[in-house]
């Protein structure tokens, strides 16, 4: 049996490489073609008083807040909706997850064209229900844009978290509410002193799920404004991108891989101190 | 029942019944389009199914080369579930064995792998395939995404083999059998489930990918489904009935597999990072 060898060349060649390659990168002026050339901390300090990276990391900032404000709730009100046991939650709940299946790029070209403001489907509400704040150029827009988009990306991704909040609310034992329910406790009790709290680690593992999903976000932008219009959807993914293969500046790009690997590896140590999977502790000697 | 939470229930399914129709109602919008030729897409209403319907859209994709894009999605998805599902099992097996300190540390630094964002490391995966002479195949395409896919799969593999009674592996040793038996008459038939949901949340986030094929491709020959749409898209542009079709055939193989599987895709998908 071939063992941990294959997983560790593969994974080691084509992500531990390229990480170590990302911080040397960073280092270095480069367009690909060739020697790179050493330059020391000059992209870093190109990174301090770049405008534009200053307004990305502002975008990047609101597009991680504003995911989470928005998806959290409704994924959690989604989720306990769901994991009820009655036949029409399970439709409701096979509903809920059709928007999973789709392709990034699937998503984006379809709000993109039902978003269009001359033949798209709001405007054509907006006219024959006479709605006029419908009629919106909603993705060109420069006060608008950057908040639709955060709308398309919580459509993709509310499903993925209900289904998250569902499985949690459904690990949790029925004696529980039963209890609560002797002794008392109002509906909203039951919310806040039971499932909010035996969902602690959904909700953590969720919200770090979200956090660093949305602070890499690339593909919905990509397609639907370019980071447009002016630089209102400029989110650091798509600096970094347009860096590395519009302007072919490696070592400049290379900053931002940076930046985004650091902060995404700061999240996600949260997460394994707060939820030990470091510990090893498998889920059943957990709950022995 | 008490009258409050009936009121609370009836509230609830409202909201739910909002939802449901913030989920209906584009896909809704995407297929009725999709059936409209460019013109009638212009004159008729994007609601309503009046107003002429043509399957004319579906004939054009076809032409633009979509059937392509699909066989070579379905070629990546295919090999990098098959590559990380049995190198994440036997990898899994070893580390649950702690064969060796090497062992355990190199499952601690694929740990680390789960933080690291790809759009981080893209760039170099860029020169490095370069470098390769793999820019622009598929070869590369599963190399790099079955390597992204390594991390979580071991760590669910782990955990599961964990569950496994020592016991049941110990009684085996005992019995006379090598680690090679006790893989194959063991943790093979019984780890059929999880590979089952490994092999769902993989290709589907394979089957999806953006980015990758994005960076590492750009011929029309190699290019996979997310890809191929926005290629549609700028062949296309005023088309928008073609693109609609394409968004919506390239759901159609997936779709299919989750009514057939209904249960195991959700399960799957809601229990990858519940375990």
């Amino acid at each position: 049996m071939a063992g941990i060898g294959p997983p560790m060349l593969l994974f080691g060649v084509f992500i531990i490489v390229p990480m170590i390659a990302a911080v040397v990168l960073s280092f270095v002026r480069w367009n690909g073609l060739g020697t790179p050339k050493w330059v020391g901390g000059s992209n870093w300090a190109a990174f301090f008083r770049d405008p534009v990276a200053r307004t990305s990391v502002v975008v990047t900032a609101k597009v991680v807040v504003l995911s989470y404000v928005v998806q959290t709730p409704i994924s959690i009100a989604l989720g306990l909706f769901t994991a009820g046991k009655q036949r029409y939650r399970t439709v409701y709940a096979t509903i809920f997850v059709l928007p999973l299946l789709m392709s990034t790029a699937g998503i984006a070209l379809m709000w993109e064209s039902l978003l269009d403001p001359q033949f798209g489907a709001f405007t054509a509400l907006a006219r024959s229900w006479h709605l006029s704040f419908l009629q919106q150029n909603w993705l060109g827009n420069p006060s608008l844009a950057l908040y639709v988009v955060i709308a398309i990306i919580a459509w993709q991704f509310i499903p993925f978290h209900t289904l998250l909040y569902a499985v949690g609310r459904r690990q949790i034992p029925v004696v529980l509410y039963e209890a609560a329910t002797i002794d008392g406790a109002s509906p909203a009790q039951l919310f806040w002193r039971v499932t909010l709290p035996q969902l602690r680690y959904t909700v953590v593992t969720s919200g770090i799920l979200m956090i660093v999903g949305s602070l890499t976000y690339f593909d919905i932008i990509y397609i639907t404004t370019d980071g447009g219009p002016g630089y209102t959807t400029r989110v650091l993914s798509l600096d970094m991108y347009n860096a590395a293969f519009v302007q072919e500046q490696y070592g400049y790009a290379s900053v931002l891989a940076v930046i985004l690997g650091v902060i995404g590896i700061a999240v996600a140590v949260g997460l394994v101190r707060l939820t030990g999977f470091a510990s090893m502790a498998s889920q059943q000697e957990g709950a022995a | 029942m008490r009258p409050r939470f009936r009121a609370g229930r009836l509230v609830a399914v409202i909201l739910a019944t909002i939802w449901l129709v913030i989920v209906i109602a584009p896909l809704y919008y995407m297929i009725l389009a999709s059936f409209r030729t460019q013109g009638t897409y212009l004159t008729a209403s994007p609601w309503l199914p009046t107003g002429g319907l043509s399957v004319s859209s579906y004939s054009t994709v076809f032409g633009a080369g979509l059937g392509r894009y699909l066989l070579n999605s379905v070629i990546l998805t295919a090999a990098c579930i098959l590559l990380t599902v049995t190198i994440s099992l036997g990898a899994a097996f070893r580390i649950v064995r702690r064969t060796s300190r090497a062992v355990s540390a190199a499952f601690v630094v694929m740990l680390f792998g789960l933080a690291i964002p790809v759009q981080a490391i893209i760039v170099p995966i860029y020169v490095l395939i370069y470098k390769m002479h793999l820019y622009d195949t598929l070869f590369a395409l599963i190399l790099v995404l079955s390597a992204a896919a390594i991390p979580v799969s071991v760590l669910i593999m782990v955990s599961f083999v964990r569950d496994i009674p020592r016991e049941l592996i110990g009684a085996m040793l005992v019995d006379g059998g090598n680690e090679w038996t006790v893989f194959r008459r063991l943790i093979w038939p019984l780890s059929r489930p999880v590979l089952a949901t490994l092999a769902i949340y993989n290709g589907l986030n394979v089957w999806n990918n953006f980015l990758l094929p994005l960076v590492l491709t750009q011929s029309g020959n190699v290019a996979v489904l997310p890809l191929g749409l926005t290629k549609l898209e700028g062949l296309y542009s005023v088309n928008v009935p073609a693109v609609m079709a394409g968004v919506l055939l390239s759901v159609l193989p997936l779709l299919g597999l989750f009514f057939v599987m209904r249960r195991q895709v959700m399960n799957s998908l809601g229990g990858i990072v519940a375990r």
